[in-house]
């Protein structure tokens, strides 16, 4: 479960005031609100990436507010991708695990493991550049989800693809819920695809969240 | 009612006035350049350049040049990627008055940064360093007086590179699990790449050129502080133009050399392409 008790942000001018919410454990919530509303800000709340002014963010009853994004255990897939240029496929599912020290036997089994459950296999020795919209989304999906983290971030990740390459992440997502049992909180503009993939809604509007009916399609 | 123009009325005029403009605009520059360096070049024969390879002291100022030149890069990258990162990532007060401080040597007559150093290091801390170590007159002043007008150039061109550089990457890495060093090291360092080998660039061409201030610090001692653009100094005050001329075509042909190797070797980088 993701708690957001009472927090406040402030970005420049821009401000969220005393905001809260419960997104429940391995449920996948979608973020809506209009455009500058402070979605993304929010989400990088979550992720550690914002400082909170005031107030407190619990992650499975664990109080995370001053907690590295590091330390946190929230995998975060950003609308681009934000693939690492100079590293190739395998080496993007391998950095989290390099960085926690595991030893190479066992990276190497879940880069195995991830790149077969993504269809990445015939791509793991590939740069980013020159993959597909869809490609590079299941890389980074990949990388977020190798640590096993207990919440998933994404924001926008379907925005920039085709409707066809759309489909197939979604099927991907879903995949990665029932597979895992990750929470997962998504920003979307997509109607259609908050009804698809959402159990829970929440709307960003005037500095507020509020609970909000799921999307029908 | 007016009646609304058939869109086939209006036909915008050629675009190739326009361009004529700016190629002649451009072209300008670009011709007195190739005009001088042509220039030289009929100036001079292969003789007077085969003479001054086979000079010793001209032999000696290359090799100083050389290694000058490169210690100076490295020292620029040094301290230029720290300052452009931090420059970048933190904000606080002051920032915009050492802002313009960092751009002093860019502004300052390269004459003033010599004499200035000069005094610096006839302060009695320095001066007891200089006992032990020699600076002034000597080989290190030659590289301080570089790195004190290279690494500014450095310094601007990191900090536009980390300027330029999406946050999300990095962001991505902290989530993984990095703290901020490893973030740098494992994705900021390898995405600015490019930047690095073009500040690197133009610190060392900026080096090569350096005159005045190394004139003023290290003096003009030949086969001792005698760097390329000294030996034409040198050359020029006894009269002998051809050596002069025929020391800077060696020096246009080093510039030209090291600027092509680095920035072909930097953009056939496959990742760079995407940066």
């Amino acid at each position: 479960m993701i708690e957001l008790d009472h927090i406040t942000l402030q970005v420049g001018a821009f401000r969220l005031t005393d905001v809260s919410c419960r997104i429940p454990r391995g449920s996948h919530t979608a973020l809506m609100g209009r455009t500058g509303t402070g979605k993304t800000t929010l989400l990088e709340a979550v992720c550690g990436l914002r400082t909170v002014v005031s107030g407190h963010i619990r992650i499975d009853g664990r109080d995370v507010t001053l907690e590295p994004p590091g330390a946190r255990g929230v995998g975060l897939v950003p609308q681009d991708g934000a693939l690492f240029a100079h590293l190739t496929v395998r080496q993007h599912l391998a950095f989290a695990l390099d960085v926690r020290r595991w030893p190479a036997d066992r990276i190497a089994a879940r880069v195995d493991e991830l790149a077969s459950w993504l269809r990445l296999t015939p791509l793991l020795d590939r740069l980013p550049l020159g993959l597909s919209g869809g490609e590079a989304q299941r890389v980074a999906l990949g990388r977020a989800l190798s640590f096993h983290p207990q919440v998933l971030c994404l924001d926008e990740p379907l925005s920039a693809l085709d409707d066809e390459t759309r489909a197939e992440i979604c099927d991907v997502l879903s995949d990665i819920r029932q597979r895992t049992g990750v929470t997962l909180l998504h920003i979307t503009h997509n109607r259609r695809e908050a009804a698809r993939l959402a159990d829970y809604a929440l709307q960003l509007r005037d500095g507020r969240i509020e609970p909000t009916s799921v999307p029908q399609t | 009612m007016t009646q609304p123009p058939s869109p086939t009325q209006h036909r915008p005029a050629s675009d190739r006035p326009f361009f004529a403009a700016l190629g002649v605009l451009g072209g300008t520059y670009i011709l007195l350049l190739l005009a001088t360096l042509g220039a030289d070049t009929f100036y001079t024969s292969p003789g007077h350049l085969w003479r001054a390879l086979q000079s010793p002291e001209i032999r000696h100022a290359v090799r100083l040049s050389l290694l000058t030149c490169t210690l100076s890069t490295l020292l620029s990258l040094w301290v230029a990627v720290p300052i452009g990162y931090l420059m970048t990532h933190l904000q606080f007060r002051g920032k915009a008055l050492l802002d313009a401080l960092l751009d002093i040597p860019i502004v300052l007559p390269p004459l003033v940064i010599g004499i200035s150093l000069l005094i610096l290091f006839q302060a009695p801390p320095l001066r007891a360093l200089e006992r032990v170590f020699p600076i002034t007159y000597a080989v290190p002043s030659i590289i301080l007086a570089q790195f004190m007008v290279a690494c500014a150039f450095a310094v601007r061109t990191m900090r536009a590179t980390f300027e330029q550089l999406s946050p999300r990457p990095e962001q991505v890495a902290l989530t993984l699990g990095c703290n901020r060093s490893e973030a740098f090291w494992r994705v900021v360092l390898p995405s600015a790449r490019r930047g690095i080998l073009t500040a690197a660039t133009l610190a060392w061409a900026r080096a090569l050129g350096e005159f005045g201030p190394i004139l003023v610090f290290s003096g003009a001692t030949r086969m001792k502080t005698e760097v390329l653009p000294t030996t034409v100094f040198l050359e020029l005050s006894v009269g002998n133009l051809e050596a002069a001329v025929a020391v800077s075509l060696l020096m246009v042909a080093a510039a030209v050399t090291v600027l092509v190797l680095i920035r072909s070797y930097g953009l056939n980088q496959p990742f760079n392409r995407s940066l």
